[in-house]
């Protein structure tokens, strides 16, 4: 296994690369280091010495990614795509454009993000599997009827309307939560019990249907009647021996997504007033800032490969039938 | 196990129960306030910059002015705006002096003034802020059990502000290290500025080691002269009388060269605690604290020097009670608290429950808050007067207009058809319907360049524009028919361009072009639709927009300008030659160019607000409303909503320091928030019956289904 890990470790290089490359392009084909810098700069009164002093003392008045005026290596490496690009491979995040050091802002945003993600998660899936297993064990009964149509009805709402919803009565006519805001600590949680509330609500249609398909599946085999006929109870075969054998399917939903659960929900955060990184690469790129936008899309790639070795790890402790090579 | 359950559940209630309390459970704020004043605010985006000499935008001056002084400020209850000393003791002397260096009298042509000379003269005994940067063991090493939090934590000291400060500043300015928004302008007038930048350029290459503080002592500005600890003079290039309002912004404010030496340790580069995050000033508030993706808190400052509420104001002003707090020291607040708050909906209930003091009035909440009554005047809504809110509104010193391009062969250039062509558009183009359906009425059409509120505009049957409008008891739009007419003598009959035979195509320039715009879109054809001409609209994204009105591409446009300080001359450069921005790099959009109107201007530019000055601009007015390189567009108009609590609010649109003004009610705060906060539980309860409820014919269907037999 670790000769496997190994192995998918290395494949990670290639593929950062030409993520990182494909990042680069499609940046500079929008904006020039010119737009930059009257981005940076401001609207009023920019002149153009302005704008060649900005490029010059942030390394953008050197060519995009070939120097021809260089000798040898040079041309390769005095340039926008080389200085601003080597430095992440070694987790060298630099200075955003705006002047500020990324891995501090990182640092400093991404716990509000995971006080928000974590609990969502937690509370979300253990909410999405109840209300599936219990759709299986009602199934063909008006119950799991209704509970269809209910899902239905969740899927049918636009994320939004959940917030603002959730807002309005929750935080204003009812006055239980603050509509918005944050503190550190402890205080943190009568600000994200509301937040927290929404997400799982409104994941939960769209999470039990996905939940159901795949325990209707489970549910169907013939263990499953086995240990009905050794008179186990319903609750019994559902939540012991159905749940345990569909894990495969959920762990490749939920672990692959847990290294990024630090970056944040942008609309979340946006109306809850959560300091975390939800908006950060966002504002990013409409500020122009390439320096960001390049170490979270690098750190973002990077996150989900992880994600996905992790995904794989798991699947051979929930199963001893998986085994990598 | 039925015993368990119920002794849990009758726990549950119990906590449930003793869980309910009247406190307000849904208070934003965990900081136990007691008596401090402490003033609500928000920010919707991250401040690009704390630093004066880069801030540049509205967000930016809503933190660093109260935190920053320079040495003028306006004066918070006279109109017109008016300026008066802030750090300086008084106003400055200014002399001039011909080419040769030989004083002049003040009444010297301004042709024979080669330079102009501002004494200053800065208020004795004023202090910076506590600061660890003015401890000066803090610049080499910082104390190693310091957690690196709060600068506030490391040994604090404070100096006396001297000249040094000020010029320091200008230095900064000038510096290309510090990249600041205004080097390129103040070039053309501080003697010896752009001098001073190119050395430090060269200086910068030939001794990096230098830390800033060091390379900004090494070389002196020829224009700026220290005479003694409290005196300085700044020199200028010609006569610039609008120097004076740029004295008063933040970008002139001091700077202790101890900030830049402070700041300078990696430690706290490495924490993003730099000058431009954590400000060091004089002001009446401090930054205590700065987190911009939470909130910033301003704490008043110990050191801040004497001032008072002013004791006069203008009738308007008296009228409304704001002379109540007149001769209390400032800052009539100890706290003010900034919020990050994004989105509109969220603010909009928080304001309602009283947890913001005051508040814009978004198009969401318009109709909400405000009512038009039938003889078209502007109220409040009945649940806002019952919450004991007020309205303020005020014409902004702003500009948005349209503009054509004047170097384009079709709508620009300057012969009797062209302005033919632009002039029926100008009737056309109803901006009374614009202001109504896309700014829910808040705004006035514009009659010219010049804004209310700037010496030079004229109001009234005077001022209108006799192209666009009639005077009837008031200004009646031109009918169409005239337009047609118009456009007719362009050569253009009946809209019909003579080279196609076809509608004659025009073509608008835009960012503005996702779904959010198309009603705006759709309007504009449907104004040019009105002399069958049709419009074509080009949709392009912020740079690619911006490359073409640089490069003079577009056709026609939107833009706008909000006034740098309330004077004339800076609407009338707007269309000025020499600033035509694809020619020349500067701000004249339109690229608008007429020798009269330039002559003229260069001509009032310098003079005092006289009635020839007013003549003056009167004729540059004319001018351009014949040539019409703008549809005038309209001046927005700010509303403003405010608490009971908080008092003396006044729409000072010059003044950006006015936090320090402003009066809170604590007593009747706490009133209010209590009585709109009170947490209801029985919807709680509600629900758990319903839950209940549900549970009970699952629980029958779980039994049946658990004793039901396989046959």
């Amino acid at each position: 296994m670790i000769n496997y890990i190994i192995r998918r470790l290395l494949y990670v290089i290639p593929v950062l690369l030409g993520v990182n490359i494909l990042t680069f392009v499609l940046f500079f084909v929008v904006n020039t280091p010119d737009d930059m810098a009257r981005m940076q700069l401001g609207d009023k009164h920019v002149t153009q010495a302005a704008v060649d002093n900005w490029k010059q003392q942030r390394g953008y008045h050197l060519p995009l990614l070939w120097n021809a005026q260089e000798a040898g290596l040079k041309k390769a490496s005095n340039t926008i795509f080389f200085n601003k690009s080597v430095g992440l491979f070694v987790f060298d995040l630099g200075i955003s454009d705006s002047g500020r050091d990324i891995v501090a802002d990182i640092t400093q945003r991404m716990w509000p993000s995971l006080a928000i993600a974590i609990p969502s998660l937690i509370f979300g899936v253990l909410a999405n599997i109840t209300f599936a297993l219990l759709l299986i064990f009602y199934r063909s009964s008006a119950l799991e009827f209704a509970g269809l149509f209910l899902c239905i009805a969740l899927m049918s709402i636009s994320g939004l309307f959940y917030i603002i919803a959730g807002q309005y009565f929750i935080g204003k006519l009812l006055a239980l939560t603050p509509i918005s805001g944050y503190a550190p600590g402890i205080d943190a949680f009568k600000f994200i019990l509301l937040p927290v509330f929404i997400g799982v609500i409104s994941g939960l249609g769209a999470g039990v249907r996905w939940y159901r398909t795949l325990f209707l599946e489970e549910a169907a085999k013939d263990y499953v009647r086995t240990a009905r006929a050794k008179g186990l109870s319903e609750l019994q075969v559902l939540f012991q021996h159905v749940l345990k054998n569909a894990m495969i399917p959920i762990l490749t939903g939920i672990v692959v997504i847990l290294p990024l659960l630090f970056m944040g929900s942008l609309i979340t955060e946006s109306f809850f007033g959560i300091p975390g990184l939800g908006s950060y690469t966002i504002d990013a790129i409409s500020s122009q800032d390439f320096a960001i936008v390049r170490s979270m899309v690098f750190l973002g790639s990077f996150l989900y490969i992880i994600g996905l070795l992790m995904t794989d790890i798991s699947y051979t402790l929930v199963d001893p039938r998986v085994r990598l090579n | 196990m039925i015993k368990k359950l119920k002794a849990s559940s009758f726990l549950f209630l119990l906590l449930f129960i003793s869980a309910c309390t009247d406190r307000a459970l849904n208070n934003p704020y965990v900081d136990e306030e007691g008596d401090n004043k402490v003033i609500y605010a928000s920010f919707s985006e991250r401040p690009k910059h704390l630093d004066p000499a880069k801030a540049y935008s509205s967000n930016e001056y809503a933190i660093i002015a109260q935190i920053y002084e320079p040495l003028f400020q306006y004066h918070y209850l006279k109109r017109p705006y008016q300026l008066e000393p802030l750090l300086a003791a008084s106003m400055p002397t200014v002399r001039y002096f011909d080419k040769d260096n030989n004083p002049l009298p003040n009444n010297a042509l301004k042709e024979d003034i080669a330079y102009s000379e501002y004494l200053l003269t800065i208020k004795a005994a004023s202090k910076f802020q506590p600061h660890p940067s003015f401890n000066i063991k803090n610049h080499k090493q910082l104390p190693k059990d310091w957690d690196a939090v709060s600068i506030y934590d490391l040994p604090l000291a404070t100096r006396e502000l001297t000249a040094d400060d000020f010029i320091y500043q200008i230095k900064r300015l000038a510096d290309p290290a510090t990249q600041s928004p205004i080097a390129g302008l103040m070039g053309n007038y501080i003697v010896g500025f752009s001098e001073y930048a190119k050395r430090q350029g060269a200086l910068k290459k030939q001794r990096p080691a230098l830390s800033t503080s060091e390379r900004l002592h090494a070389k002196e500005m020829f224009g700026v002269q220290k005479l003694d600890k409290q005196r300085f003079t700044i020199r200028v290039k010609g006569k610039y009388p609008q120097f004076i309002n740029w004295l008063a912004m933040p970008f002139f404010a001091p700077m202790p060269w101890e900030a830049d030496a402070f700041y300078a340790n990696s430690l706290l580069v490495s924490k993003n605690i730099s000058l431009d995050w954590y400000p060091v000033g004089t002001g009446p508030y401090f930054l205590a604290e700065n987190n911009p993706n939470r909130r910033m808190v301003l704490l008043k400052n110990p050191n801040f020097h004497l001032e008072y509420y002013p004791s006069e104001a203008d009738q308007a002003a008296r009228e409304q009670g704001l002379l109540e707090d007149a001769g209390k020291k400032l800052p009539l607040t100890d706290k003010v608290i900034f919020s990050l708050e994004k989105e509109n909906i969220p603010y909009w209930n928080k304001f309602l429950q009283g947890y913001y003091d005051a508040s814009g009035v978004s198009s969401d909440s318009f109709d909400q808050a405000v009512t038009f009554s039938a003889e078209g005047d502007i109220g409040l809504s009945q649940s806002m007067i019952e919450r004991g809110i007020g309205l303020q509104t005020a014409v902004t010193t702003s500009s948005y207009y349209f503009g054509f391009n004047m170097l384009d062969k079709v709508v620009g250039g300057y012969s009797d058809k062209a302005k033919k062509l632009r002039q029926a558009i100008s009737i056309a183009m109803d901006f009374e319907e614009y202001i109504s359906i896309f700014q829910n009425g808040r705004g006035v059409p514009a009659k010219g360049i010049i804004p209310p509120g700037i010496f030079g505009h004229v109001d009234g049957k005077l001022g209108i524009n006799p192209i666009v409008y009639t005077w009837d008891d008031g200004l009646v739009r031109r009918p169409i028919d005239q337009a047609q007419q118009l456009l007719a003598e362009a050569g253009y009959e009946k809209g019909i361009d003579p080279a196609t035979g076809k509608p004659l195509v025009l073509y608008f320039d835009t960012m503005d072009s996702g779904p959010d715009s198309k009603a705006r879109l759709n309007w504009l054809r449907k104004q040019f639709n009105k002399i069958n001409i049709q419009l074509v609209i080009r949709g392009t994204d912020y740079n690619r927009f911006q490359e073409k009105m640089r490069g003079g591409r577009a056709q026609m446009f939107m833009w706008g300008w909000n006034a740098d300080y309330p004077d004339p001359e800076n609407f009338l450069f707007l269309l000025y030659g020499k600033n035509a921005k694809s020619i020349h790099g500067g701000e004249n959009a339109a690229n608008y160019q007429n020798a009269e109107f330039d002559v003229l201007f260069e001509k009032m530019s310098t003079m005092a607000n006289t009635a020839e000055r007013q003549a003056i601009i009167n004729k540059m007015v004319t001018i351009a409303r014949q040539d019409a390189p703008w549809l005038w567009g309209f001046h927005p108009k700010a509303f403003s909503l405010h608490h009971a609590w908080y008092k003396n609010a006044n729409p000072n649109l010059m003044a950006n320091n006015k936090t320090k003004y402003i009066n809170i009610d604590n007593k009747l705060r706490v009133i209010y928030q209590a009585k709109w906060n009170k947490p209801t539980y029985w919807p709680l309860i509600l629900v758990a019956l319903f839950i209940a409820c549900l549970l009970l014919p699952a629980y029958l269907i779980y039994r049946r289904i658990e004793r039901a037999t396989a046959l």
